[in-house]
Order: C-alpha cells, then sequence, then structure tokens
C-alpha cells in the first residue's frame, strides 16, 4: 500500500491536517463523523488513479478546532477556501454521511472546482417520516456494531486496542459532530431549498442495510440533484467505503470515466 | 447552618419492572407509563409535604426542573413555585432549575424569577443550571454550545433585572432590541443566586468569580467529591482574591430518618435502591452527551460519577459513600456535623421523599429530621460558631 504524505496546511487560520497520495485528477475526500486519522485501503486503491487529498476537517482528528466553526456552512466555506488556496481544479468530490452534507453545500454555493460529485450514505436532507437513528445516544461500541452491516467485522474492528490518542480523537469528533449536525439533526432546511440548483453529474452510493441513514435517503437524493445516478451495495451498512471497498473504488472510477 | 427542605417530585407509582424494559427512566420510557389520577395525587401530596416544611421550621423549601423523565415530575418547576409562594409565608424558595440553555428566550425565566420575587416579598432564590445531559436529547438542544448559551442567557437576565430598561441585548444567541423588565425582581439588586452541579470544573471557576460570588451546590455526590469540589471553589475564590465562606457552599443529599439505625434501613432500603437503581438509572451517552462538558471535565465527572452509573447500588454502598444519610437521629446528627466540620457547607438540601418513599413515611422522615437533627445541630450551632 502506498505511503500518503501527511502534513499539515493553515487553511482560514485553520491548522489542518492532511493525508494525500497518488496522481491523477484530483480527488477531494470528505470524511464523515468518525473522522478520517488513518491511511484506509480504498484511498490506496484509489490513489492508483487519483491525486487523493484527505483532509481532517476543521474540529476533527488532528485539525484545530477553529472559533468561527458553528455549523456546515462554514465548513462548506472552509472548503471553497481550501480548493481555491491549493488551486485545485476538476476536482472529484467524494463526501461519506457528513462529508456527503458537507460536498453538497460546497457544490450548491460554488460549483467551479468541481467536476463529479459523488454523495455516500450522505447527510444534509430530511425525509419525513423516516428519521436518521439516534447516533448520539449510541455508544462507541454500539456505533461501530450498528454503522456496519457484517457484525463478524464489527467485531473485529472492535477487538482491535485503542490508543489514548484514539480514544481523545473519536471523543473530538463526537463533540464537532453534535456542533455541526445536532439539531436540525444530520441536515440543512436551506439546503433543501437550494440543493436542485447543483448541475452537475452526481453518483449517489448506498449500502442497502445503512441503519443510520435509511437507504430511503437515496432516493431523496436521486429526486434532489437532477441526473443524479444511484447505486446501492448489497449487504452493506453506512459504510461502503469501508463495507465494500473494491465496489466502492470500482463506482468511482467507472464514474469519474464516464465523459 | 441553613436547612432547605428539596423536593424531586418523583413518579412514585412507576412501574419499576416496566422501566427495566427501557435504556433509561429518562428521554425513552414512554409516558402510557404515566397515570394523570396518580399524578394529580401526587403532585398535590407533594405540594402538601414541602409546605410542611414552613411549621416544622425550615429555612426554605426547593423545587427543581428535569424534562420528559419519571424522576422528577417538574418541567415547568415555575408553577410548583408560583404554588408554593402562595401557601408559605416564611420559608425561602428556591427554585433550582432553570435550565438556561434550553431556552430559546431567557428574558421568560427573567420575568418568572421577578414574578416570584415579587409574590413572596423577596423570599425567592434563583438557581441557575444547564440542565443534565438527557434534557439536551429531549429538548433537542445542541449540548456543544450549552456552555455558550448558558453564559450568555445569564447575562441577559442579569441585565435584564439590574439595568433600566429598555436596553439593546446583542449576543450570538439571544438578540433584543428591548429588554426591558416588568416587574423588576423585589430584592435588590437581584435575587441570590444559587448554582447546583455535579462537580464542572468550568461551572466552579465561574460560580467563584467575584463579580458573582454564587452559592455552589453539589448535587448527589458521594463525600469525597463533595469535599474536592468544596475545595476547588475556595481555591478558585481565593485565586481571585476574595475570601468564600461556608455561605458560598451548599450539599444537597437525600436523607432517612427513623427512631433506629435498623428501622431506618429497613423502610428507607426498597425506597433508596429504587432512587439509584432506577430512577437515576441512565446510559453516559445520554447523561453526558458531546459538547456538554469539556474533555477535561468529561474526564473527573465520569470518574466521579462512575460509581452511580452502575445499576447496582446497594443501600449499604450508597450509604457508606455518604450519597445517601440513612440512620437514627443521632446517626444522622453526627454525620451531618461531621461532614460539615470536615468540608464547611453553610446550607444543607435534604431530600426527604425520594423514588417510590409512600407520604407516611415521608413525614416521618421530615418530623423526625426536624426535631431531633435539625433543632438540635442549630441549637448547638452558636458553640460550633466560637469554636472557630
Amino acid at each position: 500500500m502506498s505511503e500518503p504524505k501527511i502534513y499539515f496546511e493553515t487553511v482560514e487560520g485553520c491548522k489542518t491536517s492532511i493525508m494525500r497520495a497518488g496522481s491523477g485528477a484530483p480527488l477531494l475526500f470528505l470524511h464523515g463523523a468518525n473522522g478520517a486519522s488513518r491511511w484506509a485501503p480504498f484511498m490506496a486503491e484509489l490513489a492508483k488513479s487519483f491525486d487523493v487529498i484527505v483532509p481532517e476537517h476543521p474540529g476533527f482528528g488532528r485539525s484545530d478546532m477553529p472559533d468561527w466553526l458553528d455549523n456546515v456552512g462554514d465548513m462548506a466555506n472552509f472548503y471553497l477556501s481550501f480548493m481555491k488556496q491549493f488551486d485545485l481544479k476538476d476536482v472529484t468530490l467524494v463526501g461519506t454521511s457528513m462529508g456527503g452534507w458537507i460536498a453538497s453545500e460546497i457544490a450548491v454555493r460554488d460549483q467551479s472546482r468541481l467536476r463529479k460529485l459523488v454523495l455516500v450514505a450522505s447527510a444534509g436532507l430530511r425525509l419525513k417520516g423516516v428519521p436518521p437513528a439516534d447516533l448520539f445516544l449510541w455508544s462507541q461500541e454500539e456505533l461501530t456494531r450498528n454503522l456496519f452491516h457484517d457484525k463478524a467485522l464489527a467485531e473485529r474492528l472492535l477487538a482491535m486496542p485503542v490508543s489514548p490518542e484514539d480514544s481523545d480523537i473519536a471523543v473530538r469528533n463526537r463533540v464537532t459532530t453534535a456542533r455541526l449536525a445536532w439539531n436540525p439533526r444530520l441536515y440543512n432546511p436551506d439546503l433543501e431549498k437550494w440543493i436542485h440548483r447543483l448541475d452537475l453529474p452526481t453518483l449517489v452510493l448506498w449500502g442497502r442495510q445503512d441503519a443510520l441513514l435509511p437507504v430511503a435517503y437515496a432516493e431523496r437524493f436521486r429526486e434532489a440533484i437532477k441526473g443524479a445516478k444511484v447505486q446501492i451495495f448489497e449487504d452493506c451498512g453506512h459504510l461502503p467505503h469501508s463495507e465494500k471497498s473494491p465496489e466502492f473504488v470500482a463506482a468511482i472510477r467507472q464514474f469519474a470515466g464516464e465523459a | 447552618m441553613q436547612f432547605f427542605l428539596f423536593h424531586l417530585m418523583p413518579y412514585a407509582d412507576l412501574d419499576l419492572a416496566a422501566s427495566d424494559k427501557y435504556k433509561s427512566a429518562w428521554v425513552t420510557l414512554p409516558n402510557s407509563y404515566y397515570d394523570p389520577r396518580k399524578g394529580h395525587e401526587l403532585y398535590n401530596r407533594y405540594l402538601d409535604e414541602l409546605e410542611m416544611a414552613e411549621p416544622l421550621g425550615f429555612d426554605g423549601i426547593c423545587v427543581n426542573e428535569h424534562h420528559s423523565n419519571a424522576y422528577g415530575l417538574m418541567p415547568q418547576p415555575g408553577v410548583l413555585a408560583g404554588a408554593l409562594s402562595r401557601r408559605t409565608k416564611k420559608v425561602k424558595i428556591a427554585l433550582l432549575g432553570r435550565a438556561l440553555p434550553l431556552v430559546n428566550n431567557p428574558v421568560t425565566i427573567a420575568e418568572e424569577f421577578a414574578i416570584l420575587d415579587n409574590i413572596t416579598g423577596g423570599r425567592f432564590i434563583a438557581g441557575f443550571v444547564r440542565g443534565i445531559g438527557a434534557e439536551y436529547f429531549s429538548w433537542n438542544v445542541n449540548p456543544a454550545f450549552s456552555h455558550e448559551r448558558f453564559h450568555e442567557a445569564h447575562d441577559l437576565i442579569i441585565q435584564a433585572w439590574t439595568k433600566t430598561g429598555p436596553f439593546a441585548f446583542e449576543g450570538k444567541h439571544y438578540n433584543f432590541n428591548y429588554v426591558n423588565l416588568w416587574p423588576r425582581p423585589f430584592q435588590n439588586p437581584h435575587p441570590p443566586v444559587w448554582i447546583p452541579s455535579q462537580g464542572s470544573t468550568e461551572t466552579i471557576e465561574w460560580a467563584a468569580h467575584p463579580s458573582r460570588r454564587y452559592t455552589y451546590l453539589q448535587t448527589f455526590s458521594p463525600v469525597a467529591a463533595l469535599a474536592k469540589y468544596m475545595q476547588q471553589y475556595r481555591d478558585s475564590a481565593e485565586r481571585q482574591g476574595w475570601q468564600a465562606t461556608s455561605d458560598h457552599l451548599g450539599w444537597s443529599v437525600p436523607c432517612y430518618v427513623a427512631e433506629t439505625d435498623e428501622i431506618a434501613m429497613r423502610e428507607a432500603r426498597p425506597h433508596a435502591e429504587a432512587f439509584y437503581q432506577k430512577f437515576l438509572r441512565m446510559p453516559p451517552e445520554m447523561l453526558l452527551p458531546p459538547g456538554y462538558l469539556s474533555l477535561q471535565s468529561m474526564q473527573g465527572v465520569l470518574r466521579a460519577k462512575a460509581q452511580m452509573q452502575s445499576g447496582e447500588k446497594s443501600l449499604e454502598a450508597v450509604m457508606e459513600s455518604g450519597m445517601f444519610l440513612c440512620g437514627s437521629a443521632a446517626t444522622v446528627r453526627d454525620k451531618i456535623l461531621h461532614f460539615q466540620k470536615e468540608i464547611g457547607f453553610g446550607k444543607l438540601l435534604t431530600m426527604l421523599q425520594f423514588a417510590t418513599l409512600p407520604h407516611e413515611l415521608a413525614v416521618k422522615n421530615m418530623t423526625i429530621y426536624a426535631n431531633e437533627v435539625m433543632e438540635p445541630i442549630r441549637k448547638a450551632q452558636p458553640a460550633l460558631a466560637a469554636a472557630k
């Protein structure tokens, strides 16, 4: 597995942790509530085709907590500055869960640096009558068990040792997630109003057994974004990039390769 | 030392076995387990119990605020304080809510408290809390902004009480063009402020600030934690250039007194154990949602409260740690005097009804406590003070 370059950059006054590897067109990966403090196998796989850039969001992981961070809109504006500062162009923007919400908010504001959008089990919209599960009432163990469909995989992850640093980061990530997504829970009513302005080739990926954001949300995004394609992974929970890594990478490669 | 009678107004008729099927007696316990006819009896019974405090010689009575639970049925404590304000004539009435961050308009709290202060002619004591974590689920308020909202709401309420209106308030969470309180509070500059807490470092530091010097109340904690947090308050005051007295420190503790130690333990056991094992039971995620505490405080409180979260608290265990006072009048009196001497609190808030404890036993407890614990300590106080 290729080793990423791990470094810090200051954007909008926020010292931001970045992992980066590969070459080709830029792929900016926006992580979900659990963060992205480690270089994952799917990232290495994508780095064979893309210049993969994985920042840790402000307030997550090793990145600073800036005093301006109150909501997902702040996060979206931060990433517009981020792409400008590093002059990223023709970006394939991939966001999972809360990262998908951030990606949608970015694209609604300014899609001039974006080429394609991939939303993976994305938050950001509301589907009345189908509320997301209350992840804040889940313990760290329940969270791991509920996010994966493959229970054996969840148990293997739970059996792995957790360093004090990992544990501190997990608490920190939860705090920032609450700050951004507690109420309204995991969506923004303004995004609902304006997501139709989004005009980018969009791929929506979802796990059939997603226990946090039910698969019905995939349809909600398809309706909201014109021309959006939807692909559902069978036997898969909320984290397709982790649980169905090869299929996930193949879907993105194929989508990115399309004219 | 001043003596207060504290009541939680629990849903004493709770089906304990049924509540075990849920994560907690909070937030998600269905309200189909609440019977309004029983509620009618309970509210009136509990108000009677609080009103008894005056003839029994207590200095004050206390109500508080919690939401969506069987542990305490006072989601709108101002209603109860209002009822008590007319039926009592001498006792102080302390309202140990309101949970400031929960409301979107803190001026309502400034108004409510000012009315109570006017009706009682200055017998009112204002409590400000953040609410426990469960409240943030029930009211869907973002715990990550809890501290910000608490401080801003507090500033707004104090200004509403002390500044000539109308004035503008320009905050992050709260904005008003015309703050202009009618009625103004009866007490000048405003009612005394008490800060109940479970030991958050930020709260202790904030309460001990020289511009505030608020009375700090430690609630339902082992005596070791009580001693630690009260010392922390005194240290903080000293660092900030002033000397805290026992008047600035209060302890809130459930208590049961009977004819003998043995009778007390026998009568209290099922109700005390229900209190700690059933009514207080909640997972850490519910008690401490993300952002409710700083990381540092979170670790500290989790350690202090670790025992409380285990559902298996026996009467002996809570008595041993000092989280529950139980015994004959002599036993309880000696404990209080011992802790008072060691720890130096000047306000004692005893909860003499808890969980499922029936009215007859609550009244017996209150009567023995008042006559054989409180009054003898009062009589001994001048001697104690002189000995210092």
